[in-house]
This record gives C-alpha cells, structure tokens and sequence, in this order.
C-alpha cells in the first residue's frame, strides 16, 4: 500500500505542472483526456515495476528539465536523397524543413492533423498505444498520447521515392520535447523514415504505425553523440497481411535511453524485424531496448537481433518478448540479444521471454555476453594490424549481424561508418 | 636474416618448461625445416616468435635483421617483416576476408613510413596473387576464413604472405588438413615467394611437404631443443626410421 501511494505520489507530482495541449477537434481532447486519465490510474513508472528493474526511470520524471549539453556534430544521414523535416526542441521548424511535399505521400504536421474534425489519424490515435499495454504498463507512452503537441503525420499511399527523415536539433540546453509520430501505410504503399539528431535534453517520442495489408515500412534511426540527452522512444505497430515492419536503431552514447517497440502481427504472413546496435563507453551510459512482439495471425515472422559493446561501466539492457497468441499456428519467431564487454566493469542485463499458446510454431531466443577472442585478436595482430585497429574490426563484425537486419545497402553503409567513425574517436 | 640463440621458454600460466635452449641461424634466402614429433617444441617456436600471449621467455634471444624481436608487440614484428602461416587459420565472422587483407597491407604500410594503397590499387594487387593459388573473387568476399575448407584456409593464408610480402615466413604445419592437389598448390604458391631476400621456417611432421618445398636445412627438435641439423637427406631418414631410432642415437 505504501508503494502504491508513493507512485501515486510521484505521478501527482509529475503531473502538477503540465496541462494537456488545449483547443483541436473533439476526437482529439476525448484521446487526450483518456490518456490522462488511464496515466493517473497506471502511475508513472517506479524502479520497482517489473520492466523498471533493469533501468531507472527517476530521469524521466523529474519536474525539471535536467541540463544537457548541447553536442554541435549529431549525425546525420548525409549522402541520401531524403525529404528532411526538421524539429528544433520538439517544435516543427518550416524554415529548416523542406516543403511537406511527396508523390505517393499525404504529410502534415500532427498540431494540425488533430484541429481536423474528419481526418484518418482519429482512428488510430491512442489507438496502438492503449492495445500496446497488454501486459505491461507503458506510462511513458501514455504520457505522449496526452501531451504530444507537434510531431509528423504520414500517409503513404504508394511506393514513396525518397525516405522522410525526421531530423531534431536542439538550440537550449534544457529543452523539453514531447513528439508524436502517426503513420499509416496503404494496401501495397511502401514507406522508409530516417531519424536523427539530438531532439532535447529530454525527449519523448511515440509513433504509431498501421501497416495495411502488403505494405512495408522501413525504419532506420541514429541516436547518438548527444550523451548528456535522456530519451525515451515507443513505436507500436500494427501488421496486415503479408506487410512487413523492419526497423533499425543505432544508437552511440546517451547517459540514458530507453527504446521500446511494440509490434503486433494481425495479418497472416507478415514479417517484423526489429535490429539495433548500442556502443556505449563510461559509467554514465545507459542504454535499454525493452521490444514486445505479439503473434496474432497465421504463418508471421519475427525477428529481434541487438547487439551491445559497453566498456568503462556502461550498462546495456535488453528485455524483450514474444508472445504467441493461440490462432497465431506456424509462427517463426527468433530473438537474440548479445554483448560485447570490452572490460569488467560493464553490465549487461537481459529478459528474453517466450509466451506461447500456439502448438505449431518455432521460436527461440538466445542471449549471450561475452569479451573480445583473444585469439582471433592475435591474429589479425600477427598480420600488421595494431591493437586498438584490430579491436575495431572485432567490434564492427560483433554488430555486423544487426546491421545486415537493414535492407537498403546504402542506408546501412551509412550507419557502418557512423559507427566506424565514432570508433576512431574514442580512442 | 633470423637469429635464435639459447631460447628457453615456459608457458606463462605454469611452471612448465617447454624450449630448453634453442639455437637457430636462418640466412637470407634460405629454407629451413623443422620435423619432430608431438609436443616437440615446434609450434611454441613459431608462437614465440610471433609474439602470441602466454608464453615467457626465461632466456636467450630472437632477432631478426638485428633487430631485436622479443620486446616488440605482434604487430610490430609483422612490421618488420615475420609473418606466421597459422596451423589452425582463425576464423573471424563479420570481417570481410578483403577488409582484412587490405587493413593489414595498410597498417604495415604505415608503420614503415610508406604511402597506403587505395581501395583500387590493392584490389588489383590482391587479384593477381589470388588467381596463381585459385582463390576466386567470393572467397575474398566472404568473412575472413569462415565455412572455408581446411584448403582454403590454408591457401587463404598463403595469399596473406603474398600480399604482405614478409622477409621471414613461419610456415607452422601448413600441410595438416590438406589433399594431394592442394598441396601442390600450397607448395607453388611458396616457391613462387621464394628470392634472395626472402627466408622460410617450414614447420612440419612429414616428409612429404619438403618434396614440394626443398629446404636447404632439415632440423629435427625433440623435447625442447634441435637435436640434429643437416641436409635435406635428413628428412627422408626421418620418413624412413621414424623418430625414435634417430632419438636413441642422440642419447
């Protein structure tokens, strides 16, 4: 009781200051309010909570923004062709952005979608959110629903010829940013969309995707380099039949990050991938990927690859899930989570869980930590290449598995120098 | 070229001796073997030398050129010219077997001061050593050694030698695992390097690889030490008798 009223407590706290976003159409107050009110019964997350354990949310719910240095050189996607949207301390920024235009792409901002009193985003809003707390709380994501004003609004309607990447700049060393994503992929559309950038010193980001039947949205997103940033990350997707998800973070320093994707399979012979790769380096690294995949059709399949290399007392956390509903015959679900401890001092902590009601289906899960072969180290040694060199190139083959989860090449390379880059500099 | 002398060694983890004083002159292009049997001393010789951790050197010295070997890391004496043809290659997923290849060519490069190659030059320099050892262009792409065939291995290190052009090559049991051709392929690509300014250390139990690669010196080691030195004679004495004749004449 006295946990219940301490959380309570903390929530009331948190909560004390903020007002949900006023004025937009009916659809959207009704969304918001109900986010608040299931937030105020749910309680914000507490360390005690089952999916808090591992990770100490404390970050995300200080009334003050905590301070974060600004980091002038955030990756990027430079080299690909993209339509850029830029959002400066969670505000869309027209000047920065290129014209929210596209063949075969609706793109609005999401402060505007919501004035509409008829518009398709009505249907989903909140909508993947709240099926998405089927057996874990996600307060945070509830708290997006509520108190998103501005974000980014696609409808993709065809195969969509340059990614839309979503870039966020941060000009005040204290900004709060609170983003909502909305994304639907039509019957046979195709979409990719790119994220970048340093956001706010603390961000919140929730995204809902509906996928139709034979759509496919790619996701590839860079965290990064802005280290003293917290973030928190939902993406809740919905399948249909023979469509497919396939999203991809990679993540480069960050004092704290939590990153949960939530996927549901409710077309038959749909495919969700979801890949990341984190390097962190120090005591004040924290890094969480908390993925919960539910099969709920037939013939789908999963895959979860995330790979870590911590050193210097950075800690990776990784929890993620499978569930199998009891129609959800001939799933093939694969889940593995590793890392790469460079030295003693870093942690790795892993929840991989299994939860099936389906008697014909394949699904495993592996988890592993381990420190760099020595032999293969001597090695390349042995061939002219110094240490820290050689050191590098255990690292990248190390991550080398999430990073083949990317299916554009190009996208990939990108991201393989990102990391290669960020290797180079640490030393 | 390469001088040994009095090198005793004990594994770093135990009180276990395993050289007891070995001497060892290599002149410049020239080809020595070693022969002896099991837990001889043979392969810790070519760990030593290259550098691999776990292993004390309690006396003695190795250099090569006069410079000397023992204080330096693996990369440094890769460096300066040693390169160590692995008994058991490694197997490196990830790692582009290409990647690999031009990293170290690269790295050695630079550590002597010379200019590094671009991605096109080496790819050309690369293909022409892979065609004379019938290495294909998927072999190169692939990671380094992974699902090759123990031949592959084998003669994806011999296309490393190639490539990096080393002074002083240790060939350690470069002929375990391998058939009939691809021994004869192995072989050609070694008498391919040979020159004047080039030496080799061929390590082996059989006779059977020194018809390919005719030494000039046949050493016979035996618990610890090189017990008897002479001409290639040597080697087909050791096919014939066996070790154990040749063991009770030294006693």
């Amino acid at each position: 009781m006295a946990l219940a009223q301490a959380k309570s407590d903390a929530t009331e706290a948190r909560l004390s200051g903020l007002t949900i976003p006023e004025g937009g159409a009916a659809w959207a107050r009704e969304a918001r309010h109900d986010a608040l009110n299931r937030l105020q019964g749910m309680g914000l997350p507490y360390r005690r909570d089952e999916y808090w354990r591992f990770t100490n949310p404390a970050e995300f719910l200080t009334q003050e923004t905590p301070r974060a240095e600004i980091a002038l050189d955030a990756p990027g996607f430079e080299g690909t062709e993209v339509l850029r949207v830029v959002f400066t301390d969670g505000v869309f920024d027209a000047e920065a952005s290129d014209a929210l235009e596209q063949d075969g792409l609706e793109i609005e901002r999401f402060s505007e979608a919501v004035t509409k009193d008829i518009h398709w985003v009505k249907g989903l809003l909140g909508v993947l959110e709240t099926a998405g707390q089927n057996r874990v709380d996600r307060p945070l994501a509830i708290f997006n629903t509520a108190f998103a004003e501005d974000g980014l609004v696609l409808r993709a309607t065809g195969k969509v010829g340059k990614p839309v990447h979503v870039e966020y700049r941060r000009s005040n060393e204290t900004a709060e940013a609170v983003l909502r994503h909305m994304v639907r992929v039509e019957d046979g559309a195709e979409l990719t969309l790119l994220e970048s950038g340093v956001g706010a010193s603390r961000l919140n980001t929730g995204m809902e995707v509906d996928i139709a039947d034979n759509g496919a949205f790619h996701h590839v997103r860079m965290q990064g380099r802005d280290h003293e940033r917290r973030a928190a990350t939902h993406v809740f997707a919905r399948l249909g039949q023979e469509s497919t998800f396939k999203s991809f973070t990679l993540s480069l320093n960050g004092m704290m990050t939590r990153n949960e994707v939530i996927i549901t399979l409710k077309g038959d012979d749909a495919v969700a991938h979801v890949a990341g790769a984190a390097l962190g380096d120090g005591r004040d690294f924290h890094h969480d990927d908390t993925v919960f995949v539910t099969h709920d059709a037939v013939n789908c399949e999963s895959r979860q690859v995330f790979k870590k290399v911590l050193r210097n007392g950075a800690t990776g956390v990784f929890q993620g899930k499978i569930l199998v509903e009891p129609d959800a015959q001939k799933t093939d679900g694969y889940q593995i989570s590793q890392s790469l401890l460079l030295d003693e001092d870093a942690n790795f902590l892993a929840k991989p869980e299994l939860e099936i009601y389906a008697d014909d289906v394949q699904c495993s899960h592996g988890s592993t930590s381990g420190a760099i072969d020595e032999t293969a180290l001597f090695y390349l040694k042995s061939r002219g290449i110094p240490e820290d060199k050689a050191q590098d190139l255990l690292v990248l083959a190390f991550v080398a598995e999430a990073l083949a989860e990317i299916e554009d090449e190009e996208l990939a390379e990108t991201l393989r120098e990102q990391l290669a880059g960020w290797l180079e500099r640490r030393r | 070229m390469l001088n040994i002398k009095g090198l005793k060694v004990k594994l770093e983890e135990e009180d276990k001796q395993i050289l007891k004083g070995v001497d060892l002159e290599v002149g410049a292009g020239q080809v020595h073997a070693i022969m002896g049997p099991n837990g001889s001393g043979k392969s810790t010789l070519s760990y030593v030398l290259s550098g691999r951790d776990g292993y004390e050197v309690t006396e003695g010295e190795a250099s090569l050129d006069g410079v000397d070997l023992l204080d330096m890391d693996p990369e440094e004496r890769a460096a300066e010219g040693l390169f160590l043809a692995f008994q058991y290659p490694v197997e490196i997923p990830g790692v582009g077997n290409m990647t690999f290849l031009r990293t170290a060519y690269n790295a050695q490069r630079k550590a002597r001061g010379e200019e590094e190659a671009s991605a096109a030059e080496f790819l050309k320099i690369v293909r022409e050593k892979a065609k004379d050892l019938k290495i294909d262009a998927e072999m190169l792409k692939r990671p380094v050694n992974v699902g090759f065939s123990g031949g592959e291995k084998k003669r994806n290190e011999i296309l490393q030698m190639a490539v990096l052009e080393p002074k002083m090559c240790i060939l350690d049991e470069t002929d375990s695992g391998l058939d009939v051709d691809a021994m004869k392929l192995v072989s050609d690509g070694v008498n391919a390097l040979r020159s004047e300014g080039r030496s080799f250390l061929v390590i082996t139990h059989y006779q059977r690889l020194l018809d390919h690669i005719t030494p000039d010196v046949v050493h016979i080691m035996a618990n610890g030490r090189i017990v008897k030195s002479g001409g290639p004679e040597l080697a087909l004495e050791v096919e014939k008798n066996g070790y154990a004749d040749l063991m009770d004449e030294v006693q």
